[in-house]
């Protein structure tokens, strides 16, 4: 590479701007590129433009209320920011959920799961120049968990299912069927990626061996979620630090030894499978009884402080709140999974051409909303 | 670059995609067919109903938005609040639900109804009588049950597709 940029013409670095509103920055994010040609020199990511102060708005709101403000964090997967928030308030009063919300919210998370990566899957190619096609598969998937989302809860987008102390209603009597056939659908569907594109040679050729993480820079960045996983990282909360049920099923962490976005699209792919695994076993073993603990609506947690964390469908999602006995959290942080999982885009990007960056970029799998908050 | 496996994998790509020419449409012509949302769909506008509530405010308690604003006047002669007002800012609320879950009296429901757009942002501010149940506002599903079980079963695509395998 080194040798035919000398025998070209002679270039100098130039900044270019990418964003913050443009179709392949997932929202508006903004990178001010320096460029020597067409190769990216560095970057700087600008970003803020979705900042709605939402950590200080927790402080203003009751701790039920705060809960449907968290679908709008991450709102690819807002069951998740849900479980994430009400784990860390449970974990905060010591209040324990009973057995049938726990395994709906297993049911949940990973339906979730597997939504957020229908859309991860779709925009990475779609990133990668595939237009609309794959997108229009991956959707199609994401359409009929969604049914089953708006089942339950009445939304099709901002779920504000679970509550402190368990999940908001019942499932109602028609979702377990449902479900059961959703579940041997995705199976088949999932096939039908494989075979659109697991071997597709123009996604090798665009994404084998691009925009690779070592596992090093990864552990160092802070990653985790698929993108950890790609690079060699065996790191998943459900496993490593179990929470709510998780380790009663029987489920694998998948890996990849390169790091480069053919192994996240990869990891991805098995993790689809991997949560259709533990939903087959959850669905049969949901037992009868309450939905919710005896929780007041306004709860006042005591004086302290409590972190949770959960393997959302990006990665590593942890809640801190910190109580004063009152009716709103003294202070709440959220640790963001996209903002944290970008801090090592620069690594990834640096000497690659535009088109791999804006590859690159898509298979973080970010939203902004959860980065700027 | 190499193409090592001579396109092996686009044409099982294209496989996939051509028996999706042969495929069943399930696209839905929106205005004219449309396909039963949730049974318990959080739709456009609260419904309130007068007979049940006390005026006791907790939903406007609850309201993370702060939308919901009641007024209420004590009645001495019959001994009870009386609610003057009841007054939802629309464009304010989230559809978040927590009212109708929080409402001890089952005063509150979610609108089962959609397409609600306004011409003018005044007409977004509703009180009173205009947040009473009405054909053209039903009421939706959440949080009451038996209400739910009244309203038509929900279109699943999932179980779309089963019945036109069986069809076939």
């Amino acid at each position: 590479m080194t040798t035919t940029r000398e025998l070209t013409l002679k270039t100098e670095p130039f900044v270019l701007n990418i964003g913050p509103v443009h179709p392949s920055t997932h929202g508006v994010y903004r990178m001010r590129c320096t460029l020597d040609g067409e190769v990216v020199v560095d970057i700087e990511p600008v970003f803020g433009y979705l900042h709605r102060g939402i950590e200080k708005l927790a402080e203003e709101r009751t701790y039920t209320g705060f809960i449907p403000l968290t679908d709008r964090l991450d709102y690819i997967s807002p069951m998740s920011n849900n479980l994430g928030y009400c784990m860390a308030v449970e974990k905060l009063a010591g209040i324990k959920v009973p057995e049938r919300a726990e395994y709906i919210r297993v049911i949940m998370a990973e339906l979730q799961r597997l939504a957020n990566h229908c859309i991860a899957v779709g925009s990475m190619l779609n990133d990668a120049g595939a237009y609309f096609t794959p997108f229009m598969y991956t959707f199609r998937e994401r359409e009929r968990i969604v049914d089953l989302f708006d089942m339950v809860c009445g939304q099709r987008l901002t779920y504000n299912y679970m509550r402190i102390g368990g999940v908001s209603q019942d499932i109602p009597g028609e979702f377990l069927p449902a479900l059961h056939k959703l579940v041997d659908r995705l199976t088949i569907f999932i096939e039908e990626y494989e075979n659109l594109l697991k071997l597709n040679e123009i996604l090798l050729a665009r994404a084998k061996g691009v925009g690779i993480l070592e596992k090093d820079t990864a552990i160092n960045c802070g990653i985790s979620g698929p993108v950890a996983r790609a690079s060699g990282i065996k790191w998943d909360i459900r496993r490593n630090d179990p929470y709510s049920i998780y380790d009663r099923f029987e489920f694998d962490i998948p890996t990849c030894e390169n790091g480069d976005c053919y192994d996240r699209y990869r990891v991805r792919i098995e993790e689809m499978r991997q949560s259709l695994r533990i939903l087959q076993q959850a669905m049969k073993q949901v037992p009868k009884g309450p939905v919710k603990a005896d929780v007041p609506h306004l709860i006042r947690p005591p004086a302290g402080e409590a972190y949770a964390h959960i393997e959302a469908p990006k990665g590593e999602l942890g809640y801190y709140i910190v109580s004063d006995n009152s009716i709103a959290p003294y202070r709440c942080h959220i640790r963001p999974t996209s903002l944290i999982n970008l801090a090592a885009l620069r690594q990834m990007v640096k000497g690659w051409k535009v088109a791999d960056l804006i590859i690159i970029f898509g298979s973080i799998d970010i939203t902004m909303g959860e980065v700027d908050r | 670059m190499k193409f090592e496996r001579y396109g092996i994998g686009i044409i099982k790509g294209m496989a996939v995609t051509i028996k999706h020419l042969l495929r069943h449409p399930t696209v839905t012509q929106f205005p004219d067919q449309r396909l039963n949302i949730s049974r318990r769909s959080r739709g456009n506008e609260l419904i309130w109903s007068r007979e049940k509530c006390t005026g006791c405010a907790t939903c406007a308690k609850t309201c993370p938005q702060g939308a919901i604003e009641i007024v209420t006047s004590t009645n001495m002669a019959e001994n009870k609040y009386e609610v003057e007002t009841y007054r939802v800012d629309t464009g304010y609320c989230i559809q978040c639900g927590l009212c109708v879950e929080a409402c001890p009296y089952d005063a509150l429901f979610m609108g089962y109804s959609y397409e609600r757009a306004k011409y003018r942002r005044a007409e977004l501010v509703q009180s009173n009588d205009e947040l009473l149940e009405s054909p053209s506002r039903p009421a939706s599903g959440y949080f009451h049950p038996e209400i739910a079980e009244t309203l038509p079963k929900q279109t699943l695509l999932v179980e779309k597709i089963v019945e036109k395998r069986k069809k076939k």
